[in-house]
């Protein structure tokens, strides 16, 4: 057997499994999400008529997407923010300020990472029962009474409730992430600024921020798409989208749609809007927070 | 007089940042630990403060959470769709990363855009038209030879684990391979080995980093994983995630608190354990891959 066909053979065996997976379950699926969004299919009937972009036009009208819009747009800020804010202090903390057990904060930090999203649904419902939770039992040991709220059942404050267990879930992730880029700052740059009388405030701005800013430039894209999946996630196994729709966000209309509603064109449809406002939500980020980046 | 102060200023600070870093801490180990204290009370204790430490051990719990809640075969399912799609996963992905990262050849280019655009395909946008596809399989299997076997299928529901954590574990696994020396390689080759014999002899036990971190996240994905499970086991075959939400589902009614959070504990505790051993690597690792889905 000649050498050049034999490396054919190999090239043909090693990558033909991995091609054929991916065809079926990842690039099938995702042409049928588009395809689908112009047909409208399902309910009982099982034949699809072609109805071009109907169903997006029907989106538009469509009170309880524009609300899950606004709450995916909600946490998406709210999320981010605050996860983004203290992942970047507690990495700074950790990194700069040589604190005695630096590593046994960082490996409580990251345990929500590992736990599954239902095992962290089923943690917060037991933090925001109103009679027997947590929180509210917390707030009653320290006579703060007129804090305890409903959690998850007072329709304007279930969507931070959703957000506030996001952001326990994503802070050790993220502080992880930035630990390392400001672990790459040369400690030089830290001495020189200090004999030149710059504080620790001042260094943080002059020095951490500009330098870990591709990092966060990057870190913003992950917020963007996992704040979107993993919401959807979360309040599946914990509100249902509950109380009137209070917490539905983007992917959980999505699925209420197409897999409970069965209404598979209109949910196809869904998800392709979803996927481009995620896609230009981070264009247009990753666009206004572009910086000349800074070398050393 | 002035140094006094500033070492006071000093030691003010570093206090202060303890208090922040341990209010962190206990907000995060509190709710865990409480799921574990959780599991052993009996379920009258749920109705007085949920601070109250559990009265004594019981264990009964996690009985019942095994044979009234189904809890222990459920388990087994996990076991073995995540053993069976990491196997397949390596199978699979091992040797198309290093021809991917080793060989140019035709269509070599495409294939690797491919595998990266499969990067930005979240399962969870794919998941209904999966779900028709194997419906439809199941269908037309059902009008030629009498049934289907496409749905409510452990084997089938690891291929799909597998087939989705494919790009980024090919990705991760490929650009290690790249970081490899092809000295060792061409000696192989030059010594008369064949190609197959150099990728699984030689290049693979080299790789052997990268593979403990892609086992290492794909467990925690696999075993965490719900939606998929879900929604293409319908059935009674459901993984352990899946139990766990019938079970919260049931609580809401049925009030049988106990079993719940055996059943939480029974979901987290490898996770944890898993954690304990090799937290070091997964945090490094980490920044390796710099993924999520």
């Amino acid at each position: 057997m000649s050498k050049t066909l034999e490396k054919r053979i190999f090239i043909f065996v090693c990558t033909v499994p991995a091609l054929i997976l991916l065809a079926i379950f990842m690039i099938v699926p995702t042409v049928e999400v588009f395809r689908m969004s112009l047909y409208k299919w399902g309910g009982f009937s099982n034949n699809k008529v072609f109805v071009g972009l109907d169903n997006f036009k029907i989106l538009w009208g469509d009170i309880n997407f524009i609300r899950s819009l606004q709450n995916s747009i909600v946490l998406i800020v709210f999320v981010t923010l605050i996860t983004m804010v203290l992942a970047i202090l507690f990495a700074t903390l950790l990194t700069r300020e040589k604190m005695k057990g630096n590593g046994f904060f960082r490996i409580i930090f990251y345990i929500p990472n590992i736990l599954s999203i239902v095992v962290i649904a089923g943690i917060f419902s037991a933090v925001y029962d109103p009679a027997t939770g947590l929180l509210n039992n917390l707030f009653a040991l320290f006579n703060l009474d007129h804090l305890q709220k409903m959690w998850l059942g007072d329709q304007k404050i279930a969507i931070y409730s959703i957000g506030g267990a996001l952001i326990w879930q994503a802070i050790g992730y993220y502080m992880v992430m930035y630990m390392a880029s400001i672990a790459n700052i040369p400690e030089s740059f830290y001495e020189a600024s200090a004999l030149e009388g710059a504080g620790r405030i001042r260094q943080f701005f002059s020095i951490t921020l500009p330098l870990i800013w591709n990092n966060i430039r990057t870190t913003l894209t992950f917020f963007i798409i996992s704040t979107i999946n993993l919401s959807f996630l979360l309040v599946q196994a914990m509100t249902g989208g509950g109380p009137d729709g209070a917490t539905e966000v983007f992917l959980s209309y999505m699925y209420k749609q197409a897999y409970t509603n069965s209404s598979y064109g209109y949910g196809m449809a869904i998800g392709v809007v979803i996927f481009l406002f995620s896609f230009a939500l981070s264009a247009i980020i990753s666009r206004i927070t572009n910086r000349d980046v800074l070398e050393y | 007089m002035k140094k006094q102060t500033g070492m006071n200023a000093e030691k003010v600070y570093r206090l202060f940042i303890y208090v922040a870093l341990i209010t962190l801490s206990v907000s995060i180990i509190v709710p865990v630990a409480w799921v574990f204290l959780a599991s052993v009370k009996q379920n009258k204790e749920f109705y007085g403060s949920p601070w109250a430490v559990p009265e004594g051990f019981y264990f009964q719990n996690f009985i019942d959470a095994f044979q009234k809640a189904n809890m222990g075969t459920y388990m087994l399912n996990s076991m073995m769709v995540t053993a069976l799609a990491l196997l397949i996963l390596l199978v699979v992905a091992l040797p198309a990363a290093y021809v991917l990262a080793r060989y140019t050849f035709r269509g070599s280019k495409l294939m690797n855009s491919l595998f990266k655009a499969g990067l930005f395909i979240n399962v969870n946008y794919i998941v209904v038209p999966i779900f028709l596809m194997l419906l439809g399989g199941d269908t037309f299997l059902q009008d030629q030879f009498g049934g289907g076997f496409l749905l409510d299928n452990l084997f089938v529901l690891a291929v799909v684990y597998a087939a989705t954590a494919l790009p980024f574990t090919v990705y991760l696994l490929s650009s290690y391979f790249q970081t490899l020396p092809s000295t060792y390689e061409e000696a192989a080759l030059v010594d008369g080995a064949g190609y197959f014999k150099t990728m699984i002899r030689i290049m693979i036990p080299m790789a052997r980093p990268s593979i403990v971190a892609v086992i290492l996240f794909n467990f925690l994905a696999f075993w965490n994983e719900y939606i998929i499970a879900l929604t293409l086991i319908p059935g009674p075959n459901k993984t352990l995630p899946v139990g766990l939400m019938n079970l919260m589902a049931a609580q809401k009614s049925a009030a049988n608190y106990g079993q719940m959070y055996a059943g939480m504990v029974l979901v987290m505790l490898p996770t944890l354990i898993l954690y304990i051993i090799v937290q070091k690597k997964l945090t490094q690792g980490m920044t390796l891959g710099g993924l999520k889905d």
